[in-house]
């Protein structure tokens, strides 16, 4: 891997619009346009655009590409009809979560798995070795799109403008190929926002052209550029996983409480398949710690890594914390021993550089949009 | 942006105003509010503590990090800005006015304070 950070092709544009730059998994990503604070409550009220195309895209192709997929993954991917996405994992032979990804059945015998950046090559490593003896063929994409991301509750008037496709007819999670802004764009209704919205899978080349049209498209409703930390904070706000926060490969699907993507019931073996079955059962008579929410009573705001403390003894820590914009609180996800894991478990803390500041469990997420 | 030719500033991003009957106000500068981003928690020194030119005397927390708040100056605190304590934004909204952070009655000054200029050539920043 070079030590140059590697640019999308919206880099000049980002720079045009005075971003804050951040290194992120080796690429130079937008943090943040203006002030994050309001990029976030953009996104809840209006709409936020976000250049994503450091995400890691592997496409695969062939009769057996689903097989492969229901092998290498947790999932049952053969459920997944054409034009669907679905939330999986692909875990260790161990049941260690390697990353959570997105699949999109795109046609028959053709899928697109969607990593993260840091992530992106050990997915795609384990994919191409776990297909071999398949007959199908597993190809690095992560140069061939952009990913453009249009999200809040005024996005889909935005792409309407701007396509003829069928959006009223595309379900969340969900896409299909389509046209927008004369551009040819894979369009996903999905998004890490906790918000209606779309990913727009694009060629590089196009990756300029179609985010100055969602741009003008957007004027009048109030869409504003969007970085990587008000997409943090919408994600945590919505109680969604961040790999190498909430998930790691030292924890299974079930420890992070989303033992429901691990679907026991497809057909035949898939990596992990033992180990999970065990953790499972583990899960149900010894339960582990549990991913909780914590709301501050006060102002200081938790940070990835601080002890979750009650009657001082440390029953737990922090994964992901920050100070909510919705709520007007700092908010945090935590692993937290299951005595303490109760909403409403009263005496429950977190050691803030040696102070122990009160905070109230609570199931998550901290934030759900009215449908 | 500006750095006000009046102030003094500091190698870690506080400025510091001219002493009036001893007492100068410190903030910290709009070039280090734009790095922290949005500051939603200010811990700023209590009303008679003694600060130490170049040590910590508080904290500002951002979404993102939070970092150590150092005394430009050595000397006594006479008063902290409730303001900011009430609404930190204020921090990013107005660095060097409303978001003063405290007033200090100045005991000793290092020799090291930066002009406007200098800060300036420091931060990369046209002033």
């Amino acid at each position: 891997m070079s030590s140059a950070p590697r640019l999308t092709a919206l880099d000049a544009l980002h720079r045009s619009l005075g971003a804050t730059m951040t290194d992120f998994a080796g690429w130079d990503m937008p943090l943040r346009y203006a002030s994050e604070r309001d990029e976030h409550n953009a996104v809840r009220t209006r709409a936020g655009l976000f250049d994503l195309s450091h995400m890691g895209e592997i496409t695969l192709t062939g009769p057996e590409a689903v097989k492969v997929l229901d092998y290498a993954l947790v999932g049952n991917i053969s459920t997944v009809g054409v034009g669907r996405a679905r939330y999986t994992h692909i875990c260790q032979a161990d049941g260690g979560i390697v990353d959570d990804l997105i699949v999109y059945r795109l046609g028959e015998t053709e899928f697109m798995v969607v990593a993260n950046a840091s992530n992106a090559q050990v997915v795609l490593d384990a994919i191409t070795e776990r297909a071999a003896g398949f007959d199908a063929e597993v190809r690095d994409d992560r140069d061939a799109y952009a990913l453009i991301a249009v999200q809040g509750p005024e996005s889909p008037g935005i792409l309407k403008s701007l396509t003829d496709a069928d959006l009223d007819g595309l379900k969340y999670y969900a896409g299909l190929p389509g046209t927008v802004a004369g551009v040819p764009a894979l369009i996903a209704r999905t998004g890490y926002t906790g918000e209606d919205g779309f990913e727009l899978f694009v060629s590089p080349g196009h990756a300029v052209e179609l985010w100055q049209a969602l741009t003008k498209a957007g004027e009048g409703v109030g869409l504003v550029p969007a970085g990587l930390s008000c997409r943090d904070t919408l994600r945590l706000e919505a109680g969604m996983p961040l790999y190498g926060h909430e998930l790691t490969t030292s924890l299974t699907p079930f420890d992070a409480g989303l033992g429901r993507v691990v679907k026991f019931e497809k057909e035949g073996d898939f990596v992990g398949r033992a180990a999970l079955e065990a953790a499972a059962e583990r899960a149900a008579s010894n339960p582990p710690r549990k991913l909780v929410g914590l709301i501050a009573e006060g102002r200081r705001v938790p940070r990835a890594g601080f002890p979750v403390v009650a009657g001082g003894e440390v029953v737990g820590e922090v994964t992901s914390g920050a100070p909510s914009p919705t709520l007007g609180k700092p908010i945090a996800m935590a692993y937290v021993d299951a005595a303490h894991a109760a909403p409403g478990t009263s005496g429950v803390g977190v050691d803030i550089r040696g102070t122990h500041e009160p905070y109230e469990v609570v199931a998550l997420p901290f934030y759900k949009r009215r449908k | 942006m500006s750095n006000p030719q009046q102030l003094r500033y500091s190698k870690e991003h506080e400025w510091l105003s001219v002493a009036e009957d001893g007492v100068s106000t410190v903030g910290i500068t709009e070039f280090a509010a734009n790095a922290l981003g949005d500051v939603v928690y200010a811990q700023l020194p209590p009303v008679g503590d003694t600060v130490t030119a170049g040590e910590t005397c508080g904290e500002l927390e951002s979404t993102k990090s939070v970092s150590d708040l150092y005394s430009p100056v050595s000397g006594e605190i006479v008063e902290f800005n409730q303001d900011v304590v009430d609404d930190p934004a204020l921090v990013n909204t107005a660095p060097f006015e409303g978001g003063w952070l405290f007033k200090v009655r100045v005991a000793e000054e290092p020799g090291d304070l930066l002009s406007a200029e200098e800060y300036a050539a420091l931060t990369h920043s046209d002033n």
